[in-house]
């Protein structure tokens, strides 16, 4: 247990450096996936198409190439990045709002129809049905499984590690390095600071679904 | 069939055809609604009448044909319909009341978010509404909170709050209890003694005697009769009406 607190300052560094990545990433991956989302459900076909493709391929292949593609192939293509992070801001935000696009659109879903066509029969263009009407409506079934995207994010974003980005995992990674003999204990350590973060994040879950519920 | 001079109508459906699949379900419609006329549709189910009504503001896509509102042809999509829907006020059967919104907010959406009328007016405006058909005490609460009567009279304040030029009414008291359909219809009839023009899908034949100009009889995605409330009540002409008013009497 010792090796938690001498290395306290390593800890702190990478939990710092996990919650920025999760919060940046989880921002992004909310207000794209809320738009693939829309695009989803527009009346324009092409839209629809494009959110489809970008969900379907996204969704279905690990997240680990997404973290190739921001760290290796966009660099080939000439966009260079100073610091790796934002690659594994990017992959992380690219991979993760494509769930959050399927809960949304899953969200809307759950909102009966006749609130739309009640909203478009007094006018309302389609951006003001969907954000005055369908979006308020769907938040309430949408924030369990947003929440969950989140976690997952959270952790997901240990994969960065591997990309040269020293958060919680690759702070892990070098402790465990380095000290041999306490291997089991540093990771005691990197587990106990992803809960800090996730395990309040099931809490908010659970607060804000009681604030946002409707009775219908 | 009535006829009618064409220029004067405020609605006006030319050669209206509509599939579900295989299924036709208006068949070749020809319909004109004048200016503070009232126009009663009813038929048996799946007769087409709320599709009919659901064409007239383009919740329903149709095949071919022509609908005017006002002389305009209902545009395909984008700004041009969402203004023209916010013309005909339309009433659904199952209330949509926008459950997250009170039923002030309800009322002043619209014209607020439409029109771009400032809260204070549009909330004056509201308030006159809802007292107008009686709920004017529920103005604080959510739509979940309120009868289904009360819910529907509030829908009928929401359409009117965009100062339509003419009604939709599709089966509004078909989800109603018993008695709660009155004090709908009460609200109807005084709307349309007051000249509001209006097209109402509805089995209630006591309203259709009571309120209407015409009565539109549909069978089939057919319009089989077009009369007087008089004419088509006391002397049908088909034996398609004849058949339907005789199933009716009998309860």
């Amino acid at each position: 247990m010792d090796v938690i607190i001498e290395n306290l300052p390593q800890y702190w560094d990478g939990f710092l450096r996990t919650l920025f990545l999760s919060v940046v990433s989880g921002i992004i991956a909310l207000v794209f996936g809320t738009v693939l989302a829309a695009a989803r459900v527009s009346p324009v076909a092409a839209l629809r198409g494009f959110s489809m493709t970008y969900v379907e391929i996204v969704r279905n292949t690990p997240l680990t190439i997404a973290f190739f593609f921001a760290a290796v192939v966009l660099p080939r293509l000439g966009v260079t990045f100073q610091q790796f992070e934002v690659a594994a801001i990017i992959a992380l935000s690219a991979y993760t709002s494509a769930f959050i696009a399927e809960a949304v659109r899953s969200g809307v879903n759950s909102v009966p129809v006749g609130q739309a066509e009640a909203a478009r029969s007094i006018g309302m263009n389609f951006s003001q049905v969907l954000s005055l009407i369908i979006l308020p409506q769907a938040l309430r079934t949408v924030i369990p499984p947003l929440i969950n995207i989140l976690i997952a994010l959270v952790k997901n974003s240990s994969v960065a590690g591997a990309f040269y980005v020293l958060e919680l995992f690759g702070q892990g990674k070098q402790l465990a390095n380095a000290n041999g003999d306490a291997v089991m204990w540093v990771l005691v350590g990197v587990a106990f600071f992803y809960l800090l973060i996730t395990i309040p994040l099931g809490y908010l879950a659970s607060v804000v679904e009681r604030k946002v519920a409707i009775a219908r | 069939m009535t006829t009618q001079v064409p220029g004067d109508a405020l609605v006006s459906l030319k050669a209206v055809n509509k599939h579900y699949g295989q299924l036709h379900v208006l068949k070749d419609i020809n319909l004109n609604v004048r200016k503070g006329e009232v126009v009663v549709v009813i038929g048996p189910s799946g007769s087409g009448k709320s599709t009919l009504c659901r064409a007239i503001n383009r919740l329903e896509t149709i095949d071919d044909g022509d609908i005017k509102i006002d002389g305009k042809e209902l545009p395909a999509e984008g700004k041009e319909l969402a203004k023209l829907r916010a013309d005909v006020g339309m009433v659904f059967q199952s209330f949509n009341l926008f459950a997250h919104k009170t039923i002030l907010e309800n009322i002043t959406l619209g014209p607020i978010k439409v029109k771009g009328v400032p809260k204070g007016e549009a909330d004056k405006d509201a308030m006159a509404l809802l007292e107008r058909v009686g709920v004017g005490q529920q103005a604080p609460k959510l739509p979940a909170q309120l009868s289904g009567g009360q819910q529907q009279r509030v829908a009928i304040a929401r359409a009117l709050a965009m100062k339509p030029k003419v009604m939709l009414f599709d089966e509004p008291t078909s989800a109603l209890d018993p008695e709660m359909i009155n004090e709908v219809l009460d609200v109807m009839v005084q709307l349309a003694k007051e000249g509001m023009t209006m097209i109402v899908v509805t089995h209630e034949m006591g309203f259709a005697r009571k309120a209407a100009d015409r009565v539109v009889f549909m069978a089939d995605g057919q319009i089989v009769e077009d009369a007087t409330p008089e004419e088509f009540f006391n002397n049908p002409k088909s034996n398609r009406a004849k058949d339907f008013l005789s199933k009716l009497l009998t309860h």
